[in-house]
């Protein structure tokens, strides 16, 4: 493997772990703030995806299509938190985990309702929709280094949002003590409402922006949700800095796993079977470093015991 | 000894004409257990959209359609209940090959016949064929030889291989090997589901293949096709018809065109009847036909075709009359070879604009009356 290729690969794996941090943040914020697993948030990024693909078709603007998926993402995750959501923050996991499994049925099979079961077209503009010549020659393509780009921006943003900001104050503190912010004047039920919609809006953006180079189709956003969650607890939950920690880690784990475990069979085996048993492991490689990070951080990389 | 089968024949004779008086006897209900949901319900809707539109008026079938949500367990529980309950004569409209297997071998041992729409798993057609089976799609290799052979004939010399890496996905590679001869400069099984193909991309781009052959069914094969255009590599692009199918392309756009694939059947196929098969189901669903609907069609057509010969009660007449295919096919020619899977020519197609819609158009013929290598294997 030439270190051209090497280098093509780790970006790759950077813009993987972008795009899941996106969607690890607001459920990694959920989670932390307010207690609650919610395993509907996948359907958000469905619901990004497909409000992003029906703008873009009617308006032919990525940039509005981008701004519909935000939108229509925060304002799903505004009614949801209202409606369904509020109910359950007392209740324990496991209804919150079927409540949020039967919004996941109610979504889908409204999208399919909507939109009908073939897959849905969104494209990346014209003007990114070929590859750029980087520094050593290496070709990688526009949109996915805007995805990079943009992704940082976000997570610094959030940053910012929760070191110093009042609302970020809020929620830091509803992390470590939620009767007690609630005594202390803050309204509780508003502040929850906001870190889900935020949470939301950041799931739809990610949902949008892959959408672009992936399929927008019903059930787009459980194979994510799975690996947020792996994100999430490989980070620690509650924590954003763990969030993106994790999510660079699974994301350079997953692609860079593809790639260089059949290489590595391929050293001692012939090569059918070094591709199997390399495809194999790398599978399941993610996992195996969430079960290593678990084994000596039971709590994740920066939870809190 | 003529004697006793004169009666013999007179008696099937009256036999036959009493169950016809009976009002029940030439009836035929049929069980179709597709799948109308989740991310495989465009390939379910589409064989039953097409065979409901063969069955259009037909008063003597009578069609129990139910959702399988692409889950072997339920469609085991479907077609037990539709045998058990519904009573039905015929089961159809499998679009999955793990969940034929679930389902087709316990069907054919309760004496029901099976006609598959879609699946072709390599067991059915090898040592688990059964004399009520018929397969009316293909065997799961089918497009994937033909695919070999087409390149051999046009100067294809080093080739890049990528399925997922689940059953049909290492079948459908080693069918392609079969009968591909020149070398394969890599081979990479993805994960079922992936949706993020940047990393096989470069490895594609690094290597000295001048082709990618490909299979990636659904959302899998529209992701890694949008990937592809954007990263700008040029290399041939081919598959079989599963990852260019008209359900998929509209939602690739124009970064399919000039792909090919290989299939039994396009749109633009001369052959009697096909274009009318196109423009009914466009003027019924408004839509243009996948080969999946194309294949739940030619399955109506061959069950009425038989139901036309012989009385489905009567197992042996109404399997020797599905076994003559007596049927026009939008494929063209179409029979059963010994083990009930097709014998059919398979195109190379090639994916092309039309005006805004984004389609295929065949280029040549890839395999003449081909058939599987497993049917060796079928003792019935």
């Amino acid at each position: 493997m030439t270190p051209i290729l090497l280098i093509e690969q780790v970006l790759n794996g950077l813009q993987s772990g972008i795009m899941l941090f996106l969607m690890a943040a607001g459920l990694t914020l959920i989670f932390g703030v307010m207690g609650l697993i919610n395993l509907a948030h996948g359907s958000l990024y469905m619901i990004g995806a497909f409000a992003a693909a029906a703008v873009a078709g009617w308006t032919g603007s990525f940039t509005l299509a981008l701004a519909a998926a935000l939108a229509a993402a925060a304002l799903a995750g505004c009614i949801i938190e209202m409606v369904v959501i509020r109910r359950l923050y007392d209740r324990d996991h496991l209804d919150q985990v079927l409540a949020t499994f039967a919004l996941i049925l109610i979504f889908s099979e409204g999208t399919r309702w909507l939109f009908g079961s073939f897959p849905l077209y969104l494209d990346v503009p014209a003007a990114l929709s070929g590859p750029v010549r980087l520094p050593g020659g290496i070709l990688y393509p526009s949109y996915r280094l805007l995805i990079i780009v943009i992704g940082l921006l976000i997570a610094i943003g959030l940053f910012q949002l929760i070191a110093r900001t009042r609302i970020g104050i809020q929620i830091r503190a509803g992390e470590s003590d939620r009767e007690m912010i609630g005594a202390l004047g803050v309204d509780i039920s508003r502040l929850y409402t906001i870190v889900f919609a935020l949470g939301a809006a950041l799931a739809g953006l990610a949902g949008a922006l892959v959408g672009a180079i992936q399929s927008v189709q019903v059930g787009m956003g459980e194979p994510v949700l799975i690996l947020a969650f792996v994100v999430i607890v490989i980070g620690g939950i509650g924590s954003i800095k763990g969030a993106l920690v994790g999510a660079l880690l699974v994301g350079l784990t997953d692609t860079l796993g593809g790639v260089l475990l059949p290489l590595f069979f391929g050293l001692f085996m012939d090569p059918s079977s070094a591709t199997t048993i390399g495809s194999a492991l790398a599978s399941m490689s993610i996992y195996i470093l969430m079960a290593l990070v678990l084994l000596f951080r039971p709590t994740g990389l920066y939870g809190r015991a | 000894m003529k004697i006793k089968s004169l009666v013999a024949a007179a008696c099937m004779a009256l036999a036959g004409s009493a169950a016809l008086a009976d009002g029940h006897g030439g009836k035929v209900k049929v069980g179709m257990i597709t799948t109308l949901s989740g991310g495989g319900a465009g390939l379910g809707i589409d064989v039953r959209d097409g065979f409901l539109l063969a069955a259009k008026g037909n008063e003597m079938l009578d069609i129990v359609v139910e959702d399988d949500q692409q889950k072997p367990d339920i469609a085991v529980q479907l077609a037990d209940k539709m045998i058990q309950s519904e009573k039905v004569d015929v089961l159809t409209g499998i679009i999955w090959s793990n969940l034929a297997m679930a389902v087709v071998p316990s069907v054919t041992a309760q004496g029901k016949f099976y006609l598959s729409p879609n699946a072709g798993p390599s067991a059915l057609a090898g040592k688990g064929c059964s004399p009520l089976y018929f397969n009316v799609a293909w065997q799961n290799d089918a497009f994937y030889e033909a695919g070999g052979l087409w390149a051999n004939e046009n100067g294809i010399g080093k080739v890049f291989l990528m399925a997922p890496n689940y059953p049909a996905g290492i079948d459908g590679m080693t069918g392609f090997k079969r009968t591909f001869e020149g070398e394969v400069v890599g081979e990479v099984y993805t994960k079922l589901g992936q949706t993020d193909y940047a990393a096989e991309i470069a490895q594609i781009r690094a290597s000295d293949a001048d082709t990618v052959y490909f299979f990636l069914p659904g959302g899998m094969g529209i992701s890694f096709m949008k990937q592809w255009a954007g990263s700008g590599v040029e290399k041939n692009v081919m598959g079989p018809a599963f990852s260019f199918d008209q359900g998929i392309l509209g939602a690739i756009g124009d970064a399919a065109l000039g792909v090919k694939n290989t299939a039994h059947w396009s749109k633009d196929l001369d052959v009697p009847g096909n274009a009318d098969f196109v423009k009914a189901f466009q003027d019924e669903y408004g839509r243009l036909p996948s080969l999946y609907a194309a294949q739940g069609y030619d399955t109506a057509l061959l069950l009425i075709s038989a139901m036309a010969k012989a009385d489905v009660k009567d197992a042996a007449a109404f399997q020797a009359a599905l076994e003559e295919a007596d049927f026009q096919s939008v494929r063209g020619k179409f029979s059963f070879a010994a083990n009930h899977h097709p014998i059919q020519d398979i195109y190379m197609r090639e994916v092309v604009k039309e005006g805004d819609v984004v389609t295929n158009q065949i280029v040549g013929v890839a395999a003449t009356d081909h058939t599987d290598v497993y049917g060796a294997d079928c003792k019935m």
